[in-house]
């Protein structure tokens, strides 16, 4: 059996949004900026995906960015607002768990001089907002808080965290790579002043992402060229891959909430099959969750190992040991939410999405105790009565 | 990503286990950095008759461990001491680079075995 679970790390391009895209390949190939009719039908395109992704949040298409992915969404955020804040102050308070992206773009600003402050959060990984609110004051000028974590799900409370920034004149800032499409998001409502979005994790193609900027806020850019994006991210507009966001974004706010529930019963019955296998824990809130998360860690067994046996049997799913990481640290963030790292070694993230069904959770739940017997009877620290 | 040679090992190891009665063992690495693995060795006129192997950690830590018993079976303890990292990734048609010292523990723990038989023939002596 075939049975993708690892939708968090790369998805599928719905065929609805293919479609859409394919005419401005080769038909609609105008350059948007061009004052003829091939770059007045580029231009349309991309307007109507502006407002697209705009409506899934609930903002004003003005206030929407077009990027190359969540990643440079995130750099514009804060290496792009930081400068234009310097006058009140240098500090910037991040999550302990957000993603590397983040934190790398955090500690090049810290080499560039900020004051870097990093808040932590509890077991489950919810942020600590006591802390939070220790580490903000009236000199920080960004706060940067995930909406939902993508190794764990566990889900944020931003509300609350936007009203300790603003209350010492902070910006906020939100990574909702993980929850777009996932939970309803609404930066207005919200108190969020930036939020990262990506194409992918809706369906959409790899390669584009959107910054949202409240009204008013201007970064400073980081592609200087012919101005487009209102002078916020210049070159030659993705116009396939910013049509194909922009419809993904429709899709995802007309199916998010009936997927939402389809999704969270998959996940818990995977969850609660899981944790039958001796030694496991679940990583991550139990309740506060994205609907398409499930990560669980098995001791005495490391994580890649676990990965490439499911490979073998059709699952793919993603880990935090370090043996599967560039860095060959184990996740920060699992070691944030207080784990060992030879307890973060042993993690699985499954990533649910679109074409899983209860078959495919069935069969993984019939499949993973034999890998984990296999591994831990291979293992030198096994106690006897688990191999 | 990992070469056929390596999947293959990984997927069906050789000589995975314990020997109870062994002329020499050898641990090495450690859960915390999330490798660590154990050789068994039972030896015979100076010959590597028997290897077995427990290991924890990646593809390649578990894959590195299967070759290197499949290279020391049969060889003299002093043959088997030329078995190197190197040779044990160049007989796995290659390693990821980052996986070259992280995980590439099997042939270090092949050498603790035959350090730990020599040691234990001398006080025998």
């Amino acid at each position: 059996m075939k049975a993708y679970m690892d939708y968090g790390s790369g998805a599928p391009v719905d065929p609805r949004v293919l479609r859409e895209m394919l005419p401005y390949f080769t038909d609609h190939f105008g350059n948007p900026s061009s004052f003829h009719s091939y770059g007045f039908t580029a231009l349309r395109a991309i307007n109507r995906a502006r407002g697209q992704v705009a409506d899934l949040i609930g903002a004003d298409p003005q206030e929407i960015v077009f990027t190359s992915g969540a990643t440079e969404a995130n750099n514009l955020a804060l290496t792009g607002m930081a400068p234009r804040l310097a006058k009140k102050g240098n500090r910037i308070v991040v999550s302990a768990i957000e993603h590397i992206s983040l934190i790398n773009i955090a500690k090049d600003l810290s080499r560039q001089g900020f004051d870097i402050q990093y808040a932590p959060v509890d077991g489950d990984g919810v942020i600590l907002l006591d802390k939070l609110a220790e580490l903000v004051d009236d000199r920080t000028v960004i706060v940067s808080v995930m909406a939902a974590n993508g190794e764990i799900g566990t889900i944020q409370p931003i509300e609350e965290a936007a009203a300790i920034a603003h209350r010492h004149g902070a910006l906020f800032h939100t990574d909702a790579t993980a929850a777009l499409g996932k939970i309803p998001l609404n930066p207005a409502w919200q108190g969020v002043d930036l939020m990262t979005l990506s194409s992918n994790d809706i369906y959409g193609p790899k390669g584009v992402g959107a910054l949202y900027l409240r009204k008013g806020l201007r970064p400073k850019p980081l592609i200087i060229g012919g101005g487009q994006e209102q002078g916020m991210r210049s070159g030659t507009e993705n116009t396939p891959g910013i049509v194909g966001f922009g419809e993904a974004a429709e899709l995802a706010k007309a199916e998010m909430p009936a997927e939402a529930e389809r999704l969270t019963k998959l996940r818990d019955r995977l969850i609660e099959g899981l944790l039958t296998i001796p030694e496991s824990h679940l990583n991550g809130h139990p309740t506060r969750r994205t609907p398409n998360n499930a990560n669980v860690r098995f001791s005495y067994i490391e994580g890649e190992s676990l990965i490439l046996s499911l490979d073998e049997v059709g699952v793919q799913a993603s880990t935090g040991s370090a043996c599967a990481a560039k860095t060959l640290e184990p996740s920060h963030c699992l070691l944030a939410t207080g784990l060992k790292p030879e307890d973060a070694h042993g993690s699985l993230a499954f990533t649910l999405g679109k074409d899983n069904n209860s078959e495919q959770v069935e069969y993984l739940i019939r499949q993973l105790p034999g890998i984990v017997k296999r591994l831990r009877a291979m293992s030198p620290i096994t106690p006897e009565e688990l191999r | 990503m990992y070469s056929e040679k390596v999947l293959e090992h990984f997927k069906n190891p050789r000589n995975v286990g314990e020997i109870k009665d062994a002329d020499g063992v050898g641990t090495v690495g450690n859960p915390v950095c999330g490798d660590m693995m154990t050789m068994y060795i039972k030896v015979k006129d100076d010959r590597i008759a028997d290897i077995k192997f427990k290991t924890y950690g990646c593809g390649a830590a578990i894959a590195t461990s299967s070759m290197t018993t499949e290279l020391a079976k049969g060889k003299t303890v002093d043959e088997a001491l030329e078995i190197t990292r190197q040779s044990v990734a160049d007989a796995l048609e290659g390693l990821p680079p980052v996986k070259m010292h992280c995980s590439n523990l099997a042939a270090d723990a092949l050498h603790e075995a035959i350090m730990d038989y020599k040691k234990r023939r001398e006080a025998k002596r």
